[in-house]
């Protein structure tokens, strides 16, 4: 296994406010990789800074070995490496079908293809992945018009839709039912292993990310503060005092 | 190009042209950064971006010009105009900005762009298209040898300016509705929550603007000329200062309207009067191309 | 429903087809209501499909009218003489050199638009929402005033081009076949292009911009096809309104900044921004109310059409077709969520 994303010595600060401070992580090609750290400590700062939200102070970031760090959003997006957002982004005045043939590989797309209309072959997916996250049955319905929890869902399905090579997820359960948790773990499991997509993961539920990860950091502080395997992790005493507050 | 090459050999052989220019330029620019404080102040507050603006001057213009006619004494005309104008923009936003204050950013700036058409229409017809001038009857200082001639008009004009601004911001650092209006800019809902009542608070800066511009209209009548359609181009100065200065920036308005009044007047002595109106737009394009190359490096867009 | 929109199809087909001879009255104005439906739909593409509020589509009008002018004039004449003759001179086409000089002028000023068109939207693209609004605007009015103090083209006083050869009435008939014909072509072509791919893009735009870009959307490559296609098409219909009124000025004519250059966006505001059919039921609208109206208004016509703007925006935002889909939403196969009370019951839980 070789490293998909590969970050070095990271810095990103806010004004005087470090952010993040010479971070170094990388997250393997096919794995499941995690990101913890209480509020506040530069997960979503340097997820941001990753999919090309905003420039780093120094360090570098490569995606397949290529340096990504000053390029822009989309020409990274375009690489295979997609985000989805902590606050769920979707084209609300549109139906699930709609929202899922825009998800469509456009960087797999020649110009001119994109001039043609969705082929059988791309309804049949966008059910098909709509199933996968269980929202067939509403696939007519405006997305606006569903809960937050599916929502999320089909963002999830939107980025599958995309065919990326690695997915960003920021707090995947956030703010969904805790009773469809389990589901959505089920889901991201098996889109690593049947789809073959990298995913690397912010998550604040420990519980969650111990199900998932097969590798994980913790931040605090805009530092790196553990990594490892998730027990390891869950065993590490600095952890555990980064979530109590007691620092 | 002959004559833009001799304009420009002219600068070189008597430097005393440029403080000519700048001194000219700067004067007017006080006044256009009077109009563009307005507009930070409505486009800060309420977020919405009045096309208007430039139209608010001109009619606090003709109020003045108005008055003159009838008499009455030029400097009494920006308070007049000061007065009038915050009426006329009360109405302004009872029937119509209220409305637009939560909408998308282009609903309010084509509601404003339709005020502004009104506007200047209603103008044309009470008053005619000829440009106006109220002529004072000051005396005019020379220095260098009479290169350089600066009416005592101008000069009072500059420093009516001055001190309504410096009135209207000691009155947003000290009143209590100055601080409601602050409150409001940072978060309109916290300011809500806290009892602001935001509706006021919106009115009354809408009206502020609205009179600021006046009185700004009535000071240009007396140092420059006015007409119904010039609106336009006071609204892009407006927003070239905004742009190039950014919002609460009061230096930066200050710097920012002094700095396009000399360009344009370099403008001008270097391409022909002609140019005037041409030379204000290139400004805004050149300051929002310059803006966005700044954003494309910290990988953002100008929005 | 299949045979009732191709009834409705037929119907409005051959309405444009008999329209000059049914009503040989109002053929100048029916001309003018196809300029406004092919300047509306043009600006739906950017502004309502796409979310992109141009305020300066008008500088693509005057820039065709100017671009068909030379070209037409340049085949036989020297531009510079032709401009500043005044009367002097008398130049003279003949009947050939007349129609190459109108197929190639307007066809030279798409394709000059077009082209202009990628340009301003590389530079200006990278503005959103009111920046663009007024940054266009700025290109329009900045291309009005250093056109009519370019001698060359005319200056401020313009250009005069070679008037129709034959008859009058055929004229009027030719010129309106030509925007009848522009604009068939332009609906035809948006009601395929809107059901295509590169539809749902520029939806996907309009709707969130940032999503688009972090799905990988080649959101500037999208952004540039769509307005170089627009401006081709408004240049088309500016070089067929040089060759229709002859002569024309940069600032009045050309460049109408808040005349066309508004209409424009009234038009589609008043049809429904966002909908194929919006665009020309508001020019309709639009043009019927002015034609019937402005001379009754004495001089307040133009107050009026910024109250109209004014009250469009404010009070009926939607526009005819927005309100028509609250109204009738089947009729456009939306389907609303029916059980509201599942989605709350999950929330809930």
């Amino acid at each position: 296994m070789s490293a998909i994303i590969e970050i070095r010595d990271v810095s990103k600060a806010y004004g005087g406010v470090v952010a993040n401070k010479d971070i170094t992580l990388s997250v393997q090609q096919g794995a499941i990789t995690g990101l913890i750290g209480p509020n506040g400590s530069g997960k979503t700062t340097l997820f941001n800074s990753v999919v090309g939200y905003h420039p780093i102070d120094s360090g570098s970031i490569q995606f397949e070995g290529k340096e990504i760090s000053r390029i822009h959003v989309q020409e990274i997006a375009r690489l295979g490496l997609i985000r989805t957002f902590q606050q769920t982004r979707i084209y609300k005045a549109m139906n699930c079908v709609e929202n899922m043939l825009i998800s469509l590989p456009h960087r797999k797309m020649r110009f001119l293809e994109s001039f043609s209309r969705n082929s059988t072959a791309d309804y049949e997916n966008a059910d098909r992945l709509l199933d996968f996250v269980g929202l067939y049955e509403k696939r007519f319905l405006k997305a606006g018009s569903l809960s937050f929890g599916q929502q999320k869902l089909l963002e999830f399905a939107m980025a599958l839709m995309n065919e990326p090579k690695a997915l960003l997820l920021d707090e995947p359960t956030a703010g969904i039912n805790p009773t469809l948790i389990n589901g959505l773990i089920d889901r991201l499991l098996r889109a690593n292993r049947e789809f073959g997509i990298t995913l690397f993961v912010i998550e604040h539920n420990m519980r969650v990310i111990m199900n998932l990860a097969q590798k994980i950091y913790c931040l605090a502080h805009g530092e790196l503060l553990a990594e490892g395997e998730p027990e390891a992790v869950q065993n590490d005493q600095r952890v555990i005092d980064a979530y109590l507050g007691a620092h | 190009m002959d004559q833009i090459l001799f304009n420009l050999s002219l600068l070189g052989e008597y430097p005393i042209v440029n403080l000519k220019i700048v001194l000219d330029g700067v004067m007017i620019g006080a006044l256009f950064a009077l109009a563009a404080y307005g507009l930070a102040l409505v486009w800060g507050v309420m977020n919405v971006k009045n096309l208007a603006q430039g139209d608010f001057v001109i009619a606090g213009g003709y109020v003045s010009w108005w008055l003159a006619n009838q008499g009455v004494h030029p400097l009494l005309g920006v308070p007049a105009a000061f007065v009038v104008m915050w009426c006329i923009g009360w109405v302004a936003y009872k029937l119509v900005i209220s409305r637009v204050v939560e909408k998308d950013l282009f609903t309010s700036l084509l509601a404003t762009f339709g005020i502004a058409i009104m506007m200047a229409q209603i103008l044309n017809l009470l008053f005619g298209s000829d440009t106006q001038s109220i002529k004072l009857d000051y005396d005019t200082l020379y220095f260098f040898d009479g290169f350089i001639d600066v009416p005592i008009a101008k000069l009072l004009g500059v420093l009516l300016a001055t001190t309504l601004a410096a009135c209207v911001v000691i009155f947003m650092k000290s009143s209590r509705m100055g601080q409601a209006i602050r409150a409001t800019a940072q978060d309109a809902r916290a300011a809500r929550v806290l009892g602001i009542d935001t509706e006021k608070v919106y009115a009354f800066t809408f009206s502020l603007n609205s009179a600021i511009c006046g009185a700004a209209g009535a000071i240009i009548v007396m140092v420059w000329v006015i007409q119904p359609f010039y609106g336009i181009t006071h609204s892009i100065r407006a927003f070239v200062i905004v742009t190039a200065a950014g919002l609460g920036n009061l230096p930066g308005v200050i710097a920012a309207g002094l700095g396009i009044g000399a360009l344009e007047q370099y403008g001008s002595h270097i391409f022909g009067i002609g140019y005037q109106q041409a030379i204000a737009v290139m400004l805004l394009l050149a300051v929002l191309l310059f803006r966005l190359i700044q954003q494309r490096r910290v990988r953002k867009s100008l929005q | 429903m299949k045979t009732r929109k191709l009834i409705l199809y037929g119907a409005a087909l051959l309405f444009t087809l008999l329209a000059p001879f049914v009503m040989p009255d109002f053929k100048t104005q029916l001309a003018t209501l196809w300029l406004m439906i092919i300047v509306a739909l043009t600006w739906d593409m950017t502004g309502g499909q796409m979310g992109y509020n141009s305020l300066g589509n008008i500088f693509f009008y005057g820039t065709g009218m100017y671009v068909a002018a030379v070209i037409c004039i340049a085949l036989t004449h020297d531009v510079g003489e032709y401009t500043n003759a005044f009367g002097d001179h008398v130049y003279r086409f003949t009947d050939a050199q007349y129609f190459t000089g109108v197929a190639l002028g307007i066809l030279g000023a798409g394709v000059f638009c077009s082209v202009t068109a990628l340009i301003i939207g590389y530079l200006t693209f990278g503005l959103r929402g009111p920046y663009f609004a007024i940054g266009t605007l700025g290109v329009a009015i900045a291309a009005g005033e250093l056109v009519s103090n370019w001698d060359w083209v005319g200056g401020g006083q313009g250009i005069s081009l070679p008037v129709f050869p034959y008859d009058l009435e055929q004229g009027k008939i030719f010129f309106y076949a030509l925007f009848a014909a522009t604009g068939t072509v332009i609906f035809i072509f948006l009601r395929w292009l809107y059901t295509t791919r590169f539809g749902a893009a520029i939806n996907a735009i309009r709707d969130d911009e940032e999503k688009a870009e972090a799905m990988g959307i080649h959101t500037l490559r999208y952004k540039l096809t769509t307005w170089s296609i627009a401006a081709f098409f408004v240049g088309v219909a500016g070089g067929i309104s040089a060759f229709q009124l002859i002569h024309f000025e940069p600032l009045e004519t050309a460049y109408q900044t808040i005349n066309l250059g508004i209409f424009m966006v009234v038009c589609v505001l008043l049809g429904g921004k966002g909908t194929l059919w919006g665009p020309v039921i508001g020019a309709i609208v639009f043009h019927l109310f002015k034609e019937v109206t402005w001379n009754y208004l004495l001089g307040w016509q133009w107050v009026a059409l910024g109250a109209l703007i004014v009250v469009t925006v404010v009070y009926f935002r939607d526009g005819i077709m927005g309100w028509l889909m609250h109204v009738r939403p089947e009729w456009f196969g939306i389907r609303v969520e029916k059980k509201t009370g599942e989605a709350m019951q999950e929330a809930g839980a």
